[in-house]
C-alpha cells in the first residue's frame, strides 16, 4: 500500500467494556484506503465487538475510533454473520434499503440497487424474494447493500461463515474486486485462517479477552487467484497465523 | 381456490334434504323445528325487515372492528415503546379479557346506554374485540429481526422509518391473524350488547331475533341466524383473502 492512501478506519487507545467485563483493548488500529485488514482471533475476543464500535453500533468506555465518511455514505458499509434480509421484500428493495433510509428518491435508488446487485452477480434476481435464494446467494445480496450508498470503508463479521467452501471463494472474491475497484478500506473478521490470509493484507491476531493486538502479519501483495493458495507465500503467512494462536493456546 | 371441494355442498344438500323429509314425517311442529322450506319462506318474507337489521348489525360489528383494530395497534406501539407500562397495566387487561362481557354489559349500558344504545353496544364489542389485535400486533411488534434491527440502527433509520420499514411489515402477519379473530369477536359483541341492552333503538338483527322469539315465530328466527352466519362467513372469507395477499 502506498503511504499516502488516506486512513478510513482507525482506533486509538480504544477499550470496550460490558458492564464490569473488559471485553476489549486497548487497541490500536488504522486501515487505509484500498487495505484489506482481517482481525483474527479465538471466539470471544471481541472481534466483532470491535467491528461494531467503528460501525458506531457501540460505544467505547475510553479511547476513540473513527470511520471516515469521505466518501457517499455516512456510515461504512457493514455485512453481518447473518444476511439480516427484509423477507417481506424483493432483494432489490433490500439493496436499495439504506439508500430509502437517507431519503433517496424511487427511481435513483432502484437504479443504483439494480447496479449493486449485478455487480455481485444477481442482475436477474433483483425481483426475488429473499426465500427463494440459496444462502450464498442472500449473502451476495447483503454484500450489495453494504455497498450500494457508496461507502468508503466496508466491515465484515465472520459473513460467509455458513457458506460452502467454493461459495465462500466466489465472495472473497466479490469483497477483493469490491475493494479495488473502490479503493476501500476493508475490515474483515473471520476464524478461518485460510481465508484471512487469501483476502488481507495484514492480519492482526487478536488475544482471548479481553482481545488485544498479539500479532501482525503482513501478506505479500502478489494476486489473489487459484495459485495463490498453494504458493509459498500462502502456506508462510497461514503458518505464522497458526504459530500465533497456538501459541494462544498453550498461554491459556 | 380454483378447484372448489364439491363434498360440503353435497353433505349441506344431502343435510337440508333429511332435516326436511324427517320433520314432514313426523309432523314436528314448526314452532319447535320448522323445516328449510319455511325458513327459505320467511327470510323472503321477512327480508324488508331481516335485511336492513343485518345492516345495522354489520354496520356496527365493522365499526366496533375498525375501532379495535385502530385502538389495538395504537395501546400495542406504545406498550412495545415504553415497556413499564405493558408490565403495570398489561395484568389489568388481562383481566378485563378475562371478565365475560355478558357480565360488564349491563354495566356499559347503564353508564353510556340509556340514551345511547348504539354507543353502548360499540364499547362493548371493542372490549371484546380489541384484545387479539392487542396481543398479536404486540407480538408481532416484539418479532423484529435483531439482525435488522441493529442494520436500521446502524443507518440511523427515524422512528417512524423503523416503524414504516421494519415494525409494520414484521408484524402484519401477527396482526392479521389477530384481526381475523377480533372480526368474528365483534359480530358476537354486538349480538349479545343487542340482547343485553334489550331494545329495538339500534334496530340490529339480534333484536328481530328476540321479537320473533317472543312471537314464537321460529322459523324467523332461523332466517335471522342464517343471516347472521352469513355475516361472520363473509368477515371471515374477506380477512382470508387479504391474508393471502399480503403472504405473497
Amino acid at each position: 500500500m502506498a503511504a499516502s492512501s488516506p486512513i478510513r478506519l482507525s482506533a486509538q487507545q480504544a477499550c470496550v467494556r460490558f458492564g464490569r467485563l473488559e471485553a476489549l483493548g486497548p487497541i490500536d488500529l488504522q486501515v487505509q484506503a484500498g487495505e484489506c485488514v482481517v482481525l483474527l482471533g479465538p471466539s470471544g475476543c471481541g472481534k466483532s465487538t470491535l467491528l461494531a464500535a467503528l460501525a458506531g453500533l457501540q460505544g467505547v468506555a475510553s479511547g476513540s475510533v473513527q470511520a471516515d465518511t469521505a466518501g457517499g455514505a455516512d456510515v461504512p458499509g457493514v455485512v453481518f454473520q447473518e444476511p439480516n434480509l427484509m423477507n417481506w421484500a424483493t432483494a432489490e428493495d433490500n439493496v436499495a434499503l439504506p439508500l430509502a433510509l437517507s431519503g433517496v428518491d424511487k427511481a435513483e435508488r432502484l437504479g443504483r440497487a439494480q447496479a449493486a446487485l449485478a455487480r455481485v452477480g444477481l442482475a436477474n434476481f433483483a425481483s426475488a424474494y429473499p426465500r427463494t435464494l440459496s444462502g450464498g446467494m442472500r449473502m451476495r445480496v447483503a454484500l450489495a447493500r453494504a455497498l450500494v450508498n457508496d461507502p468508503s470503508a466496508l466491515l465484515l463479521d465472520e459473513p460467509f461463515a455458513a457458506i460452502d467452501e467454493l461459495g465462500r471463494r466466489a465472495l472473497d472474491d466479490l469483497v477483493l474486486e469490491a475493494k479495488r475497484d473502490r479503493h476501500l478500506a476493508v475490515l474483515f473478521v473471520t476464524h478461518s485462517v485460510d481465508e484471512a490470509v487469501y483476502l488481507a493484507d495484514r492480519i492482526l491476531v487478536l488475544s482471548p479477552r479481553p482481545g488485544r493486538i498479539m500479532a501482525e502479519i503482513a501478506v505479500p501483495a502478489v494476486p489473489r487467484d487459484p495459485a495463490f493458495l498453494t504458493s509459498p507465500a500462502f502456506a508462510e503467512a497461514a503458518a505464522a497465523a497458526r504459530r500465533v494462536l497456538s501459541a494462544q493456546r498453550a498461554a491459556a | 381456490m380454483k378447484n372448489i371441494d364439491f363434498a360440503p355442498v353435497l353433505a349441506g344438500l344431502v343435510l337440508l334434504a333429511l332435516w326436511e323429509g324427517l320433520t314432514r314425517l313426523l309432523q314436528v311442529p314448526p314452532v319447535i323445528l320448522p323445516p328449510p322450506s319455511a325458513i327459505g319462506a320467511a327470510l323472503v318474507e321477512r327480508g324488508p325487515l331481516l335485511l336492513p337489521a343485518a345492516g345495522v348489525t354489520m354496520g356496527l360489528a365493522l365499526t366496533a372492528l375498525a375501532i379495535s383494530i385502530g385502538l389495538g395497534t395504537l395501546v400495542a406501539l406504545i406498550f412495545a415503546r415504553v415497556p413499564l407500562l405493558e408490565r403495570s397495566l398489561g395484568p389489568y387487561a388481562l383481566v378485563l379479557q378475562a371478565t365475560p362481557i355478558v357480565a360488564i354489559a349491563p354495566l356499559v349500558i347503564i353508564w353510556t346506554g340509556i340514551e345511547n344504545p348504539r354507543r353502548a353496544i360499540l364499547i362493548l364489542a371493542v372490549i371484546v374485540a380489541v384484545f387479539p389485535v392487542l396481543t398479536s400486533a404486540l407480538a408481532g411488534l416484539k418479532a423484529v429481526d435483531p439482525g435488522l434491527d441493529r442494520l436500521f440502527r446502524l443507518h440511523k433509520a427515524s422512528s417512524t422509518q423503523r416503524f414504516l420499514h421494519l415494525e409494520l411489515p414484521t408484524a402484519a402477519p401477527f396482526l392479521l391473524a389477530g384481526i381475523k379473530t377480533a372480526a368474528g369477536l365483534s359480530l358476537v359483541g354486538v349480538v349479545v350488547a343487542e340482547f343485553v341492552a334489550g331494545t329495538g333503538a339500534t334496530g340490529g338483527l339480534s333484536w328481530r331475533l328476540v321479537e320473533a322469539g317472543n312471537r314464537l315465530e321460529t322459523a324467523t328466527m332461523f332466517a335471522a341466524l342464517f343471516l347472521l352466519a352469513l355475516m361472520g362467513l363473509a368477515l371471515h372469507a374477506i380477512l382470508s383473502l387479504i391474508e393471502k395477499q399480503v403472504r405473497t
